[in-house]
């Protein structure tokens, strides 16, 4: 197994405030790992630092054996990491085939390249037929999958899921296990941020939880599910005893 | 068929000087056409990437104040203007975009506002090189008939929206757009926003440029006053945009016809006719509220409207 995105001793500061304290971990080529942990642990402000948006205090983010910290994210994404966000950011006034064809400019310079590709991955997410929607019109639901989408049409390495799950239905939720599991079978690795336990456990292969900005647990999804440690951060103190 | 209609109007426009206008409909002509030069300059960057410039006067004057110190000082034909104002124009337009596109939303709005107004006080303030506010008079226009001026500025206008059109349906026009209503989720698809924020401006500035140069050239007179307005030129371009619709092809014609007529008309009335700021104004507020698409961009709203009142 070949190491795809590196962590060395990350932290990112905002103030006084430690969003993150000396995180290290590795994702390996073709896995798919769960980020979880409490509200405001640092899920989000991790994702910032890999993608870009944040240069982190302390520390480095290694993506393919290449130094990726202090990047902007547009190289990043170049590189071949592409994310979602938790709160959705479609291109709300265009419709769903240009807010994929928007991204799918970065690998194929030509317009009709680009539409065919759009229109491939917009089959594979299952969102084809709403491909004329102007996509702020879209339920929640298929918002995600847009999400997911015009990520996938920068043909990124690495994906990373920022609470892809929340607020689906549980039908939806299936699919959108399916969509997830489909896309890793393509070959592509996945870093996911979830707070549904049964998503995690049925799709991730290995899990990290951090925990007020600090890494608690790393291991397989029964392992960390029996931790102490994690128990405690979830439920409190009494709950271990 | 609809790829028609552009080359019919233009044969129209462009026969439109045979039927024999007189000399005030000419002028009205070149100034409705000018007005659409900038208005679908300022649309690209404002409309299409939704970087909303409020001082286009600096392009605008900065244009016109290249052909006119080239005539000024070299003694060199102002028309001259045109190929060195895309040098000229464009570096003030890098320089301002990198103070202010690093700026979001209403800041840059601002700060584009500020940079007008410097360039504004900079050129009245440096008499040795501008002439301050006496202004810059050419003694002798090339032409006397209108003729010419008008198919130089329907040239440049025809240019401007082939250019315009291209780029909004390549893409760089995807990219905008994306800039325009995700920042944030545009740079992390791959887009380096600042890049192509910086090419939408300098191509904006640079087409604005040539209507100041036309500008110098036309009119013969220019000052601080009149080509680097806050009031006359940068807002006006938007209000040319927001009337007639914004990030849509024909919006700016439509709102330059609109602005310039209704310009000419409010002057003309007696007693109120100096009020036309507040006047426009007031209009700007109504097509806010009623056609915050603009007549192009709301046309269909307004169609049905109307067909109800009949």
């Amino acid at each position: 197994m070949r190491p795809l995105l590196e962590l060395k001793g990350v932290s990112k500061f905002f103030g006084g405030l430690a969003a993150l304290v000396d995180v290290s971990f590795t994702v390996n080529e073709g896995e798919v790992v769960g980020l979880i942990g409490p509200n405001g642990a640092g899920k989000t402000t991790l994702f910032n630092v890999i993608n870009g948006f944040y240069k982190p205090s302390k520390g480095e983010v290694y993506f393919d054996g290449k130094r990726i910290s202090g990047l902007r994210p547009h190289r990043i994404c170049r590189l071949g990491v592409a994310r979602t966000f938790q709160v959705v950011k479609p291109l709300q006034r265009l419709t769903v085939i240009d807010n994929v064809m928007a991204s799918a400019f970065l690998r194929s310079p030509s317009r009709q390249e680009a539409l065919e590709r759009a229109e491939k991955i917009l089959h594979f997410v299952g969102l084809y037929e709403d491909r004329e929607t102007v996509s702020k019109n879209l339920p929640l639901g298929k918002r995600k999958k847009l999400e997911i989408a015009r990520a996938l049409a920068t043909e990124p390495k690495l994906l990373l899921l920022d609470e892809s799950f929340a607020g689906l239905n549980p039908k939806e939720q299936a699919e959108m296990i399916e969509t997830i599991k489909k896309i890793n079978r393509e070959g592509v690795t996945i870093l996911i941020i979830e707070h549904h336990m049964r998503v995690i456990m049925s799709i991730s292969n290995r899990v990290v939880v951090l925990n007020y900005g600090e890494k608690i647990a790393e291991g397989s999804p029964q392992e960390v599910a029996s931790s102490p440690e994690v128990i405690k951060a979830y439920l409190g103190e009494t709950a271990v005893a | 068929m609809r790829g028609l209609v552009p080359i019919a109007g233009i044969i129209l426009l462009a026969l439109l000087p045979l039927v024999g206008l007189s000399t005030y409909m000419m002028h009205i002509l070149i100034l409705v056409i000018m007005w659409s030069v900038i208005g679908m300059a300022w649309n690209l960057l404002g409309g299409y990437c939704g970087q909303v410039s409020f001082g286009h006067a600096a392009f605008f004057g900065t244009g016109a104040y290249t052909a006119g110190i080239l005539y000024l000082k070299l003694g060199v034909s102002a028309w001259w203007g045109f190929p060195l104002s895309i040098v000229v124009v464009g570096v003030m337009a890098l320089i301002i975009g990198f103070i202010c596109l690093r700026l979001r939303g209403p800041f840059f709005a601002l700060a584009t506002l500020a940079m007008g107004e410097v360039l504004r006080v900079t050129a009245e303030n440096l008499r040795g090189f501008t002439n301050g506010t006496l202004g810059i008079l050419i003694q002798k226009r090339t032409w006397v008939e209108k003729t010419w001026y008008y198919y130089i500025i329907l040239a440049i206008a025809v240019f401007t929206f082939l250019l315009i059109r291209r780029l909004v349906n390549s893409r760089l026009g995807y990219y905008f757009l994306a800039i325009r209503e995700d920042q944030d989720a545009a740079e992390s698809l791959g887009i380096n926003t600042t890049l192509y924020k910086t090419v939408a401006l300098l191509i904006s500035a640079i087409l604005t440029g040539f209507a100041g140069v036309f500008y110098m050239n036309y009119m013969g007179y220019i000052d601080p006053e009149i080509v680097y307005a806050l009031h006359d030129i940068s807002i006006i371009t938007i209000m040319v945009v927001m009337v007639g619709g914004v990030a849509t092809f024909w919006g700016p014609a439509v709102g330059a016809l609109i602005m310039v007529l209704l310009a000419e008309l409010i002057r003309s009335l007696p007693r109120i006719g100096t009020a036309h700021q507040s006047l426009f104004g007031i209009l700007l507020i109504l097509i806010i509220i009623f056609l915050p698409n603009g007549i192009v961009g709301d046309f269909p709203k307004l169609k049905t409207i109307l067909r109800r009142r009949a």
